[in-house]
Order: C-alpha cells, then structure tokens, then sequence
C-alpha cells in the first residue's frame, strides 16, 4: 500500500475524469432503472459497469488514497483519509 | 446510512474570480429550488411515498446533494481570491459582514433558507407534482444562470446542472404514471 499519495498531476484529472465519467453512466442507469424495474439489458449494463467503476476506483485510490470512508477504501499509513485535496480545491 | 465521496459528480472549473455571479449562484445553494432545498424535500418525502418510488427519490435526493456540493464548490472558486472591495462591489457586503467567506444557506437576495419552502402532503401525487415543478423551475434557473456569465469552463457544469434537472423531472413524471397504473389496478379488481 503506497505511503503518500501521488502528487496532483495531470494524470489525476484523467483518472478522476474517467471515473466520473462511468459514475455518470451508473447514476442514469440506476435512475432509470428505478421506473423502468425490468429492462433487462439495462440491468446488464448497469452490473458491466459497476463492475468497470470497481476496476477504475481501485486503480485511482492506488494512487492518490482513499475514494470513500468509513471503510468503503483501504487507508496507507499516515490516514490517508483527511489528507488534501478535497473535491473543491482540484 | 450515507457514504462520502472525496470527487465531484462532474468537474467544476472556473476562469476568473467573479463574487458578482457567485452570489448569483446562491439561489441554487440555499435558494427555494435550489440544490439543498430539492434534497431534503425528497430524502424527506421518501417516508411516506408508496414503495414503488421510494427507491427514485432516495437515489434523487442522493445526487441532489453532489449537485449541492457542485453550486458550493462555484461559489467557493469564484470567491476565494476576492478582495473586501470586490465582494463589497458585488453587493456580497452584508454577507460578508456576517459570514465572511464562508458559504451560508441563502438565496441570491441573501434570503436564508427555510423550510416553508419545501412540502410534504403524504399524498403521492400531490408530492411527486411538487418534485416535477420544483425540477421545472430548477432548470429554469440553471438557465438564466448560464446566460448571466461568460465564463465557458462555469457554462458548461452549469449546462451539466440544468441536464440532471431535466432528467430528473423526466423519472418523477414516469413516477407518476406508475403509481397512477397501480391505483388504477386496485380499483379495477
Ligand atoms: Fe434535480
């Protein structure tokens, strides 16, 4: 487990930008989903794609620390948790 | 029970400082269809409403509060590097005088929020057309918002904003068919 998280670099925006994307895909399929209970194919994506934003988050938190708390992200040593930056001050 | 999440729902940049448009922003911080009002109207509603919607306005309200943190974090960027002089020009004086910087529940006119603004009947129709109307004037807003600045990088997490509303007010509507089905169903049989 990496100790301190990676700088803020260009690569960050990209992995962050790739993660909210996919999140984007998850929040409209499950919208959706909420009216429209059996739509087969949509419940299929929705279970590739949350498999994809597992993939992605784990890779993003390897590098610049925890996504989520209260043991939803494994910490680094120091917590890795209350370390900056928070979402507004990228 | 809610999880945080340390990201936007969608990017926030801006390409200047501008305390004048920040406290237009406000309306939609702590405005009556703002971001926080449309949360705690539908986490609140989702008690009562019959289990067929539950799911929509938990998972609603949920994304209501990253928008929530979307208007914050404009605000926050727009008024970080601000002298007391700009805000003051911006007609930010009176708020700065009582918060400073810091962000407060309050509408554009410096109106704070209260919850006269949202409702709950326990009447599922009744709520579910109050979400509708409150999505409609949301996305209203979003749109004189995004004519009232020049600023392309705020445009286009507005434009993103004004897209959630529309989307939002498309599923309560759906909502609503299908409660209006089941009534119908109880009634036939
Ligand atoms: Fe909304």
């Amino acid at each position: 487990m990496t100790n301190t998280p990676q700088p803020i670099d260009n690569r960050f925006y990209e992995m962050l930008e790739r993660l909210q994307a996919v999140d984007f895909v998850l929040v409209e399929l499950n919208l959706y989903l909420d009216t429209h209970p059996n739509d087969m194919q949509a419940i299929n994506q929705y279970n590739e794609q949350a498999e994809q934003r597992w993939a992605i988050a784990h890779e993003f938190e390897a590098l610049y620390g925890p996504l989520t708390n209260f043991g939803h992200s494994y910490s680094g040593y120091p917590w890795q948790w209350n370390q900056v930056p928070w979402p507004w001050q990228v | 029970m809610w999880i945080y999440e340390k990201k936007l729902q969608y990017p926030v940049r801006v390409s200047k400082c501008d305390p004048q448009m920040a406290k237009f922003l406000m309306e939609q911080y702590g405005g009556a269809d703002g971001e926080l009002a449309a949360a705690l109207r539908y986490l609140n509603q989702r008690y009562t409403i019959p289990d067929k919607v539950i799911g929509l306005l938990t998972d609603i309200g949920t994304e209501e509060f990253a928008h929530l943190e979307m208007i914050a974090t404009m605000v926050y960027k727009l008024t970080k590097d601000a002298t007391v002089e700009q805000l003051e020009a911006a007609g930010l004086g009176a708020h700065y005088a009582a918060h400073d910087k810091a962000l407060f529940y309050e509408n554009a006119a410096g109106v704070p929020w209260t919850a006269a603004y949202i409702q709950a009947k326990g009447d599922p129709i009744a709520d579910l057309y109050e979400d509708i109307a409150a999505e409609e004037k949301a996305r209203a807003t979003y749109q004189w918002l995004i004519d009232m600045t020049d600023d392309v990088d705020l445009q286009d997490s507005l434009r993103f904003l004004r897209e959630r509303e529309i989307v939002h007010s498309l599923r309560f509507r759906e909502a609503v068919e299908i409660l209006k089905e089941e009534q119908d169903r109880k009634k036939f049989f």
